[in-house]
């Protein structure tokens, strides 16, 4: 019970409240009736033809989601996923491509150099910041726009499909894609992701490594003095953070259309989705699951919402930015509201 | 040739929305307020100056309802990090994603199209001298910011706030006053920057147009050590990247390696001058925080 209220209380309760009501506002507002599309947001992301798009929606969502909050747990952001997203998703496809092993071998490879990919520009900007002190937020940052301008012209010119119009590579070899369960679009690429948080909830919990990231983010300078070197830190947290961005290009590849499309992955703003989920959940394990599902559930209920209402779904976008500006400006229900309800039980 | 005056024109042309951003972002860091906001504040402006111009017909009200809608809208900043002492880098994320956010529903609930608003009879700034009339704006902000921080009671003022809030505070000045001041300042300069941007170097909106410019405001305002014409410095930088890797991109170069040219050549900045920082004052700062963008409460 204690529990509950302390969850009712939090910031985070007041914040995805305010969400919603200025979402209605706004609904109000373009003449649209606020339940009928909260209605059609719940029902078009979790009734039977909406679960298959959301739980695919999860998948990257989570993923970014878990990447950011692997820094942040440790009061890094890392501003980059866009571009470790990118080079992950190029590094698949190249893989994927060229690999001689046979299909399934060369989709355990491709999975890993999509990793590798991220984890490896991802520690570029953590050496930035060790060694010549840009703050991580700025070169995550800077880092991202070429990564993103090199993977585009690798699937304009080098790489691109011959007679194609699009910017996208050759599709992906039979074979050497990610098994989905039954007729949907859902991959194993969802197993791996929610092993991923699993193992990060491990971490977090029961590992010294856990330990010293989340004192790091409760107060870096007494982690110094404990002995927590934060160069080192930052450099692993970093490369983890990498690795799984770069682990949802990998996935995004060799799911359907099983090919490198120019702006396909981070259109959808995953990125700043999972950011966002990961704020929210203040980068705690359980929480960063059940933020990336909210999230995942407002995105894909969106579509159903702008279909049912004609209100644009870029109003979800609107609703997930405010969430964060309330939790940020670290607003709560007052203490007397609660004082008042417990002299009236 | 290749550093001719018309590279040069197109340096500056590019230069000036950096710029006015930046200088909103150095008077913020000067009184203690980390503001990485400005992409946001900026995307805000570029949609109300289209969207006023349209209506109204005359660029110069789009001018002046950008500068007073970015104005209002920082105020969340000021309101949350200021009043409420919230994270500033987390609110400045959501400032900016918020931008997107709002900026593309709107595009689509008053204009009707997604992606970009384009008209030919949608009015834009006019040239001066070759020039927006904001570019001389831009520049005459630079001498006047630098004047009023070095020189003007309030200057000092804000100085003061930023570096010692408590001692400023003791001697009667209000840090909340200041600090607002200085992130309303930051938006309506923001505000310019972004009509600026959709009026002057471009006569259209399309989602999410500032593209990282406000980012490379904020680095500008680092690079230039948050003084005025440091900053200026800075920004022509970038303005002298981006001008050159359109002319690159005459020549034969791929758009993509000339669209990463301003963010290399900032980062490149970066390394140099922090590295000649630390050679100048060794081993003392290896403990000490280099940058307000350490943790997240």
């Amino acid at each position: 019970m204690h529990r509950i209220k302390a969850v009712v209380a939090s910031p985070v309760a007041f914040s995805v409240l305010a969400g919603v009501v200025i979402g209605a506002l706004f609904l109000v507002g373009t003449g649209a009736d606020p339940v009928a599309a909260y209605e059609a947001v719940i029902t078009g992301s979790l009734g039977a033809d909406g679960i298959g798009s959301t739980l695919t929606t999860l998948t990257s969502v989570l993923g970014l989601a878990l990447a950011l909050a692997v820094p942040l747990r440790a009061g890094l952001i890392n501003l980059g996923g866009d571009g470790q997203l990118v080079l992950g998703g190029m590094a698949a496809a190249v893989t994927g491509l060229y690999s001689p092993l046979p299909a399934p071998l060369t989709v355990v490879l491709s999975l890993l150099a999509g990793m590798a990919a991220g984890a490896g520009y991802a520690a570029l900007a953590a050496v930035c910041e060790n060694r010549f002190g840009v703050p991580l937020l700025v070169s995550s940052l800077l880092l991202s726009y070429p990564a993103a301008s090199f993977a585009s012209y690798l699937a304009r010119y080098p790489l691109k499909e011959p007679g194609s119009s699009l910017p996208q590579t050759r599709q992906l070899p039979d074979g050497v894609a990610l098994a989905t369960f039954g007729s949907s679009t859902v991959t194993v690429g969802l197993l791996l992701v929610v092993v991923a948080a699993a193992a990060y909830w491990f971490t977090d919990r029961r590992t010294a490594f856990g330990y010293e990231m989340r004192m790091t983010g409760l107060n870096a300078r007494f982690s110094a003095y404990a002995g927590v070197e934060r160069k080192g830190l930052t450099l692993r947290l970093m490369a983890v953070s990498g690795a799984l961005a770069g682990l949802v290009g990998a996935i995004g590849v060799l799911s359907f259309p099983y090919r490198f499309l120019d702006g396909s992955l981070t259109a959808s703003g995953y990125t700043w989705t999972g950011l966002t989920a990961a704020l929210l959940a203040a980068a705690s394990p359980v929480g960063t699951v059940l933020a990336s599902f909210f999230f995942a559930v407002l995105q894909v209920g969106g579509l159903s919402m702008e279909r049912t209402t004609e209100v644009p779904r870029e109003l979800t976008q609107v609703l997930q930015a405010i969430v964060i500006v309330f939790l940020a400006a670290r607003l709560r229900f007052p203490q007397w509201w609660f004082n008042r309800r417990k002299e009236a039980v | 040739m290749f550093f001719d005056s018309d590279l040069l024109m197109s340096a500056l042309r590019a230069l000036t929305p950096i710029l006015l951003a930046a200088l909103g972002g150095a008077v913020c860091e000067r009184a203690g307020v980390f503001n990485i906001g400005l992409e946001g504040m900026m995307l805000m402006g570029c949609f109300t100056a289209v969207a006023t111009s349209w209506f109204t017909g005359s660029p110069w009200l789009g001018v002046l309802a950008a500068a007073l809608a970015s104005a209002a809208y920082s105020l969340i900043l000021a309101v949350g990090a200021v009043t409420l002492r919230g994270d500033a880098v987390v609110l400045g994320i959501a400032l900016n994603l918020l931008a997107v956010g709002l900026t593309s529903f709107l595009l689509r609930t008053v204009f009707g199209v997604q992606g970009t608003f384009d008209d030919p009879s949608l009015a834009g700034l006019p040239l001066v001298g070759g020039f927006s009339p904001l570019a001389y704006l831009a520049w005459a902000s630079v001498g006047v910011a630098a004047l009023m921080l070095s020189r003007h009671v309030w200057g000092l003022r804000l100085r003061g706030v930023g570096e010692a809030p408590d001692a400023a505070a003791t001697l009667g000045v209000s840090p909340v006053k200041y600090q607002y001041a200085a992130v309303l300042v930051s938006g309506v300069l923001c505000g310019l920057a972004g009509a600026q941007l959709a009026l002057g170097n471009v006569t259209l909106f399309s989602e999410n147009m500032t593209a990282g410019r406000g980012w490379i405001a904020v680095v500008a305002v680092m690079l230039g050590r948050a003084l005025p014409f440091g900053v200026l410095l800075a920004a022509l930088l970038f303005g002298v990247a981006e001008a050159a890797g359109f002319r690159l991109q005459g020549l034969g170069l791929p758009q993509q390696a000339t669209d990463a040219a301003p963010y290399v050549v900032t980062l490149g900045a970066l390394f140099l001058t922090t590295a000649r920082r630390r050679r100048r004052t060794p081993a003392t700062s290896t403990t000490a925080d280099p940058t307000p963008t350490g943790a997240v409460s």
